[in-house]
C-alpha cells in the first residue's frame, strides 16, 4: 500500500507554500516526493484529479472520538475512519473519556488503540485536571512525555485559579492550552441559546456572556502570563469582538470556530431537533454573521469540528434531557464550502488554510502542506460535486448530524494518509 | 363565514403557534356547538364512539386531565389515564418507547402534559396516533389559551381589536405563550406586564406590549388574564415576599375600580388568593374563573373531535 502514486493535473492549493497551480504530485515511500509539472511515474498508480482540487490533508483540532469508555458511541476506529471520510487526516481527540485522559498510563492505553487502529494520525489532548472536575491538576511535564500535544478539560471550563496556574505550567511544559470558554454561573441549566427563540420555544437559554464573559477573562490571564492560549468553539459576537482586540495587543490567542456556528443559528431548534442542542449552543443570524466576519479577517485561525458523537437512543429523547453535541467530521468540507466558498467569505486558499496548515502550525504538526519531503497527507477534493447528506453513509458510529437529509456541495474523492490510499473516487476503502 | 370553509388537516394540536387563525376560529366555531352539548340533560354524542384517547400525563395535574377526560367521554371516547406514578416511565422507558407502546394498544388519541418544553412534538413526530398538547414545559397551554378565547368572544361577543393585558410569571408560563399566540392571531392587541426579571427575552418579537407597570397594564384594558404566581421558580428572586408582590402586581378591587366597568378577568387556576388578586375580585362580577373551567369541557371536546377526523391523514 505504501507504494507510488502519481496525482496528475489538478489544482494544487497548498496555503503554506503559497501554491495555486495546476500541478503533479508523486508520492514515494509514504512522502511527497515531488511537485511540478508534467510528471511521471514508471509504475505505481495514477490518480487523475483533472477539474479537482489537490490540498493537504485536514486537521481537525477538536474531535471527541469516546475511546475509552463511551465506544457505543465512537471508537478511534470508527471517529478516524469518519475524518478520512471528511478529509482529515489528523485529529486531535479530546480528553473528556471515560476515564478521562488524565495521566500518562491511561495515555499510553489509548496510544495503544490508536496504533492498532487508527486510520488517520490521531493525536491526543491530555486533561488539565484531574478526571476534568477542575480541583487538582494534572503532572503537564508527565502527560507531555506520555505523549499529549495539547491540554484542555473541554467540556467543561477550567476554575480562574487553576488557569492562572495552568497557563504558567503549559508554558514551561511547552504544551498548548485550550479552553472551553464557559461561565457556569451563567449556562447553568440551559440547553440552547438566549433569546427570542429560546422564549418561543419555552426552554432556558444560555447567554452568550456566558461564553464571552470567559473569554475575556482567558485573554487577560494569558496576557499576564505572556502565555500562548487557544480558545476552542468560539460562537458568538463578542468572543470574536474581544479575540480580535487581543491579538491586536499582541496576545498570543488563537481560536477556532466549527462549521455549525456558521451554517446555522438557534432557529434550527425550532423543531426541538436534539441534534442541534450544542454547547456553546447554535446564535443568531448576526453571530453566524461576526463569525464569517472573524473568519475572514483572520481573527478566527482555525476550523475545527468538535465532532461530539451520540448514540440514537441518548438523542432521542426531550430536548431538556439530550447530551449536547453533533458530529461534524463528514459535513465540514461541505458545509464551508456552501456557506463560505460560495458566499464569498473566504477564498479556497483561504479555506484550505484554515482546515489544514494553521490548525497544524497552532498544533506544531509538521502536516499540512504540501512540500517536498512531508508526509504523503493528501486528499483531492470535486469541489462541484453535489450529493444528499445520508445517514446510511456515515461512517462514524453515532448518526447525531443535523444536516442530514440536506443537500450538500464540494466531496472529498481521494484521501491518502502517510502515502497510503484510503479513499479513492469517494469510495472507503 | 371562515369558520365554515376552513377544514382541519392537521394530525397533531401542538400549539397555537402552529395553527392559522382560520384553524382557531375553527375550533372555537366547533366548541360553540359542543358548548350546547354540555348543557344538555344527556351531556353525551356519539361523535368519538369506538374511538380511545389516552391521557398521558407526566405532571400532577387535577383540573386539565379532569377536563380533557370529561370531553373525551361526552364523545362516547373509551378514556385511559396514564400518570407518572403508575407508568414505567420511572423504570428509565423513554417519552418515544412511551409513546409506541400505548400505540400499540391501538388507541387514537394521546393527550399529553409533560415538564419539558416540545416533549408533545417529539412525541407527534415518532406516533401515527394524534398528539394533543395539554401543556409542556414553559411552551404552550393551546387548549387553556383556547378556552380563554373561547370565554372572552363569549362575554365581549368578538377578540379582534379587544385590548387583553397577561400579568404575572411570563417567562415561566406556556399560557402566557400560547395565549399571545392565539390573541394576535385574532387580532387582538396584547401588552405582558411582570417584574422585569420575569420577562422572557425577545417576547415582543411575539407582537406585544411590554410594561413592568401594573397600571399601564390595567389602563383601558378590555381584559386581563393573571397568571398563577410561582414563588418556588425565579420569582422568589425577583420578588422577596408574597405581600410585596400583591402590593405591587396584585388585582384589588381598587385598582379594578380604576379600569374599564365591563373588564373581564380571567385565571388560568389554581388561584392564589392575595397573591396575584384578591379573593373580591377572584369572586366578583368581572371574574369569569369558573365559565373558564366550564368552557374548557367545549373546547377539548372540539380539539379531540377535530384532530380525531382530520382531512387527509392517515
Amino acid at each position: 500500500m505504501n507504494g507510488q502514486y502519481l496525482i496528475k493535473g489538478g489544482r494544487v492549493i497548498d496555503p503554506a507554500n503559497k501554491i495555486n497551480d495546476t500541478l503533479d504530485i508523486i508520492i514515494s515511500g509514504g512522502k511527497i516526493e515531488k511537485v511540478g509539472k508534467n510528471l511521471s511515474i514508471k509504475s505505481g498508480e495514477a490518480i487523475d484529479a483533472k477539474g479537482k482540487i489537490v490540498a493537504p490533508g485536514f486537521v481537525d483540532m477538536h474531535v471527541h472520538l469516546r475511546e475509552p469508555g463511551r465506544e457505543d458511541e465512537e471508537t478511534v476506529r470508527t471517529g478516524s475512519r469518519a475524518a478520512v471520510h471528511g478529509g482529515f487526516t489528523s485529529v486531535l481527540c479530546m480528553p473528556n473519556t471515560e476515564p478521562a485522559l488524565d495521566n500518562p498510563a491511561i495515555v499510553k492505553a489509548l496510544k495503544d488503540i490508536i496504533a492498532k487502529d487508527a486510520a488517520c494520525n490521531v493525536f491526543i489532548a491530555g486533561a488539565i485536571t484531574e478526571g476534568r472536575a477542575g480541583k487538582n491538576m494534572t503532572d503537564f511535564t508527565k502527560l507531555k512525555a506520555g505523549g499529549v500535544i495539547a491540554l484542555t478539560d473541554d467540556g467543561s471550563p477550567t476554575p480562574e485559579k487553576i488557569m492562572q496556574e495552568a497557563l504558567k505550567r503549559s508554558k514551561a511544559a511547552g504544551l498548548l492550552l485550550i479552553e472551553h470558554c464557559e461561565t457556569p454561573e451563567l449556562s447553568a441549566g440551559g440547553v440552547m441559546n438566549k433569546g427570542f427563540v429560546s422564549t418561543k420555544l419555552g426552554l432556558k437559554g444560555i447567554p452568550s456572556a456566558s461564553e464571552y464573559e470567559a473569554v475575556k477573562r482567558n485573554i487577560e490571564l494569558a496576557k499576564k502570563a505572556s502565555a500562548r492560549i487557544h480558545i476552542a468553539h468560539v460562537s458568538c459576537k463578542e468572543s470574536v469582538e474581544l479575540i480580535r482586540k487581543a491579538k491586536k495587543d499582541g496576545v498570543k490567542v488563537t481560536a477556532e470556530t466549527a462549521p455549525h456556528y456558521f451554517a446555522l443559528t438557534d432557529e434550527r431548534c425550532s423543531s426541538y431537533d436534539t441534534n442541534t442542542k450544542i454547547n456553546p449552543p447554535l446564535r443568531t443570524a448576526a453571530d453566524v454573521e461576526a463569525i464569517k466576519a472573524g473568519l475572514a479577517d483572520g481573527t478566527i485561525d482555525a476550523i475545527a469540528t468538535d465532532h461530539a458523537p451520540h448514540t440514537d437512543s441518548e438523542k432521542d429523547v426531550e430536548f431538556d434531557h439530550a447530551p449536547f453535541g453533533k458530529i461534524g467530521l463528514e459535513s465540514a468540507l461541505s458545509v464551508s464550502v456552501m456557506e463560505l466558498v460560495d458566499k464569498k467569505t473566504l477564498s479556497w486558499d483561504e479555506l484550505i488554510q484554515k482546515l489544514s496548515s494553521n490548525p497544524a502550525g497552532i498544533l506544531g504538526l509538521e502536516s499540512g502542506k504540501l512540500s517536498e519531503g512531508s508526509p504523503a497527507d493528501i486528499i483531492v477534493i470535486d469541489p462541484d460535486k453535489e450529493y444528499a447528506l445520508k445517514q446510511e453513509s456515515i461512517e462514524s458510529k453515532s448518526k447525531n448530524s443535523p444536516f442530514i437529509g440536506w443537500k450538500l456541495k464540494g466531496k472529498i474523492s481521494t484521501v491518502f494518509v502517510g502515502g497510503k490510499i484510503l479513499m479513492r473516487d469517494e469510495l472507503m476503502l | 363565514m371562515a369558520e365554515k370553509k376552513t377544514v382541519w388537516t392537521k394530525k397533531d394540536m401542538l400549539g397555537l403557534e402552529y395553527l392559522s387563525k382560520e384553524e382557531i376560529e375553527l375550533i372555537l366555531y366547533t366548541a360553540g356547538s359542543f358548548k350546547e352539548v354540555t348543557t344538555r340533560q344527556i351531556k353525551k354524542v356519539p361523535a368519538l364512539r369506538g374511538k380511545t384517547v389516552v391521557n398521558l400525563f407526566y405532571e400532577p395535574s387535577t383540573r386539565t386531565r379532569t377536563s380533557f377526560e370529561l370531553a373525551a367521554k361526552r364523545l362516547s371516547a373509551d378514556v385511559v389515564n396514564i400518570e407518572i406514578e403508575t407508568s414505567s416511565v420511572r423504570k428509565g422507558e423513554t417519552l418515544i418507547d412511551t409513546g409506541r407502546n400505548i400505540e400499540a394498544l391501538k388507541i387514537d388519541i394521546i393527550v399529553v402534559r409533560h415538564n419539558c418544553s416540545g416533549a408533545p412534538n417529539i412525541l407527534a413526530q415518532n406516533v401515527k396516533a394524534r398528539v394533543v398538547n395539554a401543556g409542556d414545559g414553559w411552551h404552550e397551554h393551546p387548549t387553556q389559551a383556547l378556552l380563554d378565547m373561547f370565554t372572552l368572544k363569549s362575554r365581549l361577543g368578538h377578540i379582534d381589536g379587544l385590548k387583553v393585558s397577561i400579568i404575572g410569571d411570563i417567562a415561566h408560563s406556556r399560557v402566557a405563550r400560547s395565549n399571545i399566540w392565539g390573541l394576535t392571531k385574532l387580532g387582538a392587541k396584547v401588552t405582558v406586564c411582570a417584574p422585569e426579571m420575569l420577562i422572557p427575552d425577545g417576547i415582543e418579537k411575539m407582537g406585544v406590549r411590554i410594561t413592568t407597570d401594573i397600571n399601564e397594564a390595567l389602563d383601558d384594558a378590555d381584559a386581563i388574564n393573571v397568571l398563577r404566581m410561582q414563588f418556588e421558580r425565579d420569582g422568589a428572586l425577583a420578588f422577596p415576599s408574597k405581600l410585596e408582590y400583591f402590593k405591587k402586581y396584585g388585582i384589588t378591587a381598587e385598582r379594578l375600580n380604576k379600569c374599564k366597568k365591563n373588564i373581564v378577568v380571567m385565571h388560568p387556576g389554581p388561584i392564589n388568593r392575595g397573591v396575584e388578586m384578591s379573593s373580591e375580585v377572584a369572586d366578583g362580577k368581572n371574574s369569569v374563573i369558573l365559565e373558564q373551567v366550564t368552557n374548557g369541557i367545549a373546547v377539548r371536546m372540539a380539539v379531540l373531535y377535530l384532530v380525531a377526523y382530520a382531512k387527509g391523514v392517515e
